[in-house]
């Protein structure tokens, strides 16, 4: 494993400029660039193959048992060989940011969680921060521990479903049960936390919703202390095993340079070679506390970003335990009767927590006028939330940057000269989410 | 077996076929269930166990379900050829049993009755015959059902059984020269009197179960049906009992193709104390157990890997195990 522990002295603007350093480890797999320019994000049909007429124009879905959710790739083929892609989204477009307009930010905090449905927690994260930055207030020690647990455990999660999901695409199917066992432990943490076992809604403008619930540390150490068991059978069924090495090494390759040039980020980036987490890189939350390694792969491959994944999952472990750890004692959120709730028994005996109660609930908390720009590392990679208040009760403006919709364009870079087992090899590595691509 | 005539009279013949028949329908039905059984137990979960107790009567609801089950037919579909060719892979699947020997002869009143329906002189080339007459029902049946997934799935099957009856049948060729004969009862007779021929056909062997894996569609060779790639491949476009009968002609041919493994390596209902069918039925579940259990572990191959290991792999060393078989049977 290549990269560095996140030294807490790192400095980045606020704004995070996109330096990215390149890391000397290993050789590239192929240099420069190999798509021309402008970028295509289709990949049309060679002249002279199409003159041939042999070319089989299949679609593969919407409804189709290999693709996320209801991705849509019109497919040209020729023989087993992938000559043309072009990659229709919008099937899952459910105007999420247009609805969040429309609410206040009180309640629009439940949209995000569903757009990126598998990592719903860092969605969320994200658009209380943005809130909480134009607020211009910071949340308690205790909340921000708590928040960057919860933040991995929703990365495990994540990226345990994309191993067993892209296992299934491979034909390895027991791996997608094995996978769902540790899944639903987490699931069972979010809910002894939060209530909800998806969809949280935990995170709240200045803290968290509720306080931890006793007993939650413990549950979740049981978690952390078989997951690198697991981790570990997982790779000894797939590392070990020459067919799915066959299946993955040498496929898909996108270079560091061209991944640059796509806007790739999160785990694709980081198995193209490039040294960028912005855990580490444009610290937030408690990351700048923990000690954790930032796996870079530079082979380009399905097989790159399958082990990026795998020791993802060991760091968010190693992670979660240093939170649990560290987790200060103290209020999970500020006192700021102007965006939080005053506690119930308060409301009985003062009235200015019932008219701040009243006022929070059905009208909900004005944010100082201005736009922010925030963002996350989400287990897919940078997720942006651009947000504009115009001083009132309700967003004026509410954009994510979808790591998934990035991740998506890339896949006709990635397809020169594969078959049709590659190209669905290659869907299932870009890792897209629907809700996330189409919101 | 040798010269002597058997005092066996027709009528006894057509009660056994009639007999096997039903009993294979049965054990084939079950490799369903014990399928999703044990795939379940392996995946962490407990499989079909709704219907009836432990979920044995789950088959019979499925037929019940493919049997009501309207039979769509896409518009394009070829009619003749797309309702044939289901029966043509069922019926060559089924007619294989009438060769697997599954007992001795036993006398019972007077009357001579063998374990098997029919030993041919010539059983093994029969099989393979009848097998590659199943494959056209899956070819056709891809082809006639006008659907582009259908049409990819068929053109996976032609190579992929093409290529790999070759390995299949020269990975016998080694049995056949020890055994100096093509008859199965001959072939599993010979066994019981030396060694089963797993031993020192044991690279015949490997080559003989990896290039049958791969003949019947199963993972890792699943390629024709690759339901993340072709939705179903040859498949998609049956439904009801058509449908019912391609799984049926599939399920068939994979027990088939362990009794073949037990009959050819492990000296067939040859064993110590239990009376024969019962020693064949346990070597058969042994080697359906092992092919579902690699169906639970592996990823499926590529186009190009399964081609290459086909041609590349399995059948130089198949023609190699049976040069040297040759070899040593002529000069020992």
């Amino acid at each position: 494993m290549t990269g560095r522990s996140a030294a807490a002295g790192v400095e980045f603007p606020a704004t995070g400029a996109a330096r990215v350093r390149r890391v000397s480890v290993g050789e590239p797999v192929y240099r420069g660039t190999r798509i021309p320019s402008p970028i295509p994000t289709i990949l049309q049909v060679p002249e002279e193959i199409a003159a041939a007429g042999d070319v089989l124009t299949v679609n593969f879905g919407p409804n189709h048992p290999s693709t996320h959710g209801v991705l849509r790739l019109v497919v040209d083929l020729d023989g087993e060989r992938v000559v043309g892609i072009r990659a229709v989204i919008g099937y899952l477009h459910t105007g999420f940011e247009k609805s969040m307009e429309s609410k206040s930010y009180w309640k629009a905090i439940t949209y995000p969680a569903r757009m990126d449905y598998l990592c719903f927690q860092q969605n969320e994260l994200l658009f209380v921060m943005a809130i909480e930055r134009l607020l211009e207030t910071e949340p308690p020690p205790k909340a921000i521990w708590m928040r960057t647990l919860l933040a991995e455990l929703t990365r495990i999660h994540s990226h345990l479903v994309w191993l067993g999901t892209t296992g299934l695409e491979l034909g390895a199917i027991s791996m997608f049960w094995y996978c769902f066992r540790e899944r639903d432990q987490i699931l069972d943490l979010m809910e002894m936390v939060t209530g909800v076992r998806m969809h949280t809604r935990y995170f709240q403008a200045g803290g968290l919703a509720e306080d931890i619930p006793p007993g939650f540390a413990a549950e979740c150490r049981k978690l952390i202390e078989v997951m690198p068991g697991r981790i570990g059978e997982y790779e000894a069924l797939f590392d070990r095993n020459p067919i799915f090495l066959e299946r993955t090494k040498g496929v898909g390759l996108l270079s560091a340079e061209d991944a640059i040039a796509l806007g790739q980020s999160g785990p694709m980036l980081r198995a193209s070679g490039v040294d960028w987490d912005l855990r580490r890189d444009q610290p937030y939350l408690a990351y700048p506390e923990l000690d954790f390694d930032v796996p870079v792969y530079p082979e380009c491959d399905v097989y790159a970003r399958y082990r990026v994944h795998m020791d993802e999952m060991r760091q968010s472990v190693r992670m979660i335990e240093q939170c649990l750890d560290g987790m200060p004692d103290g209020p999970w959120i500020v006192n700021d009767r102007k965006f939080v709730l005053p506690p119930r028994d308060e409301l009985h005996t003062s009235m200015e927590s019932l008219i701040h109660h009243f006022k929070l609930v059905s009208e909900g908390y004005r944010v100082p006028e201005g736009e922010v720009y925030e963002t996350i590392e989400s287990a897919r990679g940078e997720l942006g939330c651009y947000l504009v208040s115009d001083g009132g009760p309700r967003p004026w403006r509410v954009h994510f940057r979808a790591p998934s919709f990035v991740a998506l364009q890339a896949i006709a870079a990635c397809l020169t000269d594969s078959l049709i087992a590659d190209m669905i090899a290659i869907a299932a590595s870009l890792d897209p989410v629907m809700g996330d691509v189409d919101r | 077996m040798d010269g002597t005539a058997l005092n066996q009279p027709w009528w006894i013949d057509l009660l056994k076929a009639a007999v096997v028949i039903n009993v294979f329908l049965g054990v084939v039905a079950y490799a369903t269930l014990i399928e999703r059984k044990l795939l379940g137990r392996m995946q962490l979960r407990y499989g079909p166990n709704r219907a009836g107790p432990f979920g044995l009567l789950q088959p019979i609801a499925d037929l019940v379900k493919m049997v009501r089950k309207e039979a769509f037919a896409p518009a394009a579909a070829a009619d003749l050829l797309y309702i044939v060719s289901p029966l043509v892979a069922a019926f060559t699947a089924l007619t294989s049993f009438a060769l697997i020997p599954w007992g001795p002869v036993w006398s019972i009143g007077g009357y001579d009755v063998t374990g098997w329906v029919a030993d041919v002189p010539i059983g093994l080339i029969l099989l393979f015959a009848l097998g590659s007459l199943g494959i056209y029902g899956f070819i056709v049946g891809g082809w006639a059902s006008g659907s582009k997934y259908s049409l990819l799935g068929t053109m996976r099957t032609c190579a992929q059984m093409v290529s790999y009856e070759v390995s299949l049948a020269l990975s016998v060729l080694g049995v056949v020269l020890m055994a100096g004969s093509l008859s199965l009862v001959d072939i599993a007779v010979r066994q019981q009197e030396t060694v089963w021929f797993a031993g020192p056909q044991f690279i015949g062997f490997l080559v003989f179960f990896v290039a049958g894996v791969a003949e019947t569609n199963r993972a890792p060779f699943d390629l024709p049906e690759a339901e993340s790639e072709l939705v179903a491949g040859y498949l998609t476009e049956y439904s009801g009992m058509r449908w019912g009968l391609f799984q049926l002609a599939e399920y068939a041919n994979v027990v088939m193709l362990s009794g073949l493994t037990v009959t050819l390596f492990f000296g067939g209902w040859g064993g110590p104390g239990l009376p024969g069918p019962i020693w064949f039925a346990i070597k058969l579940a042994c080697v359906l157990f092992v092919m579902i259990w690699i169906r639970a572990t592996l990823p499926r191959l590529r186009y190009d890997q399964l081609m290459r290991f086909g041609w590349k792999v399995l059948l130089p060393v198949a023609t190699l195990n049976a040069l040297v078989t040759a070899i040593l049977v002529v000069a020992v």
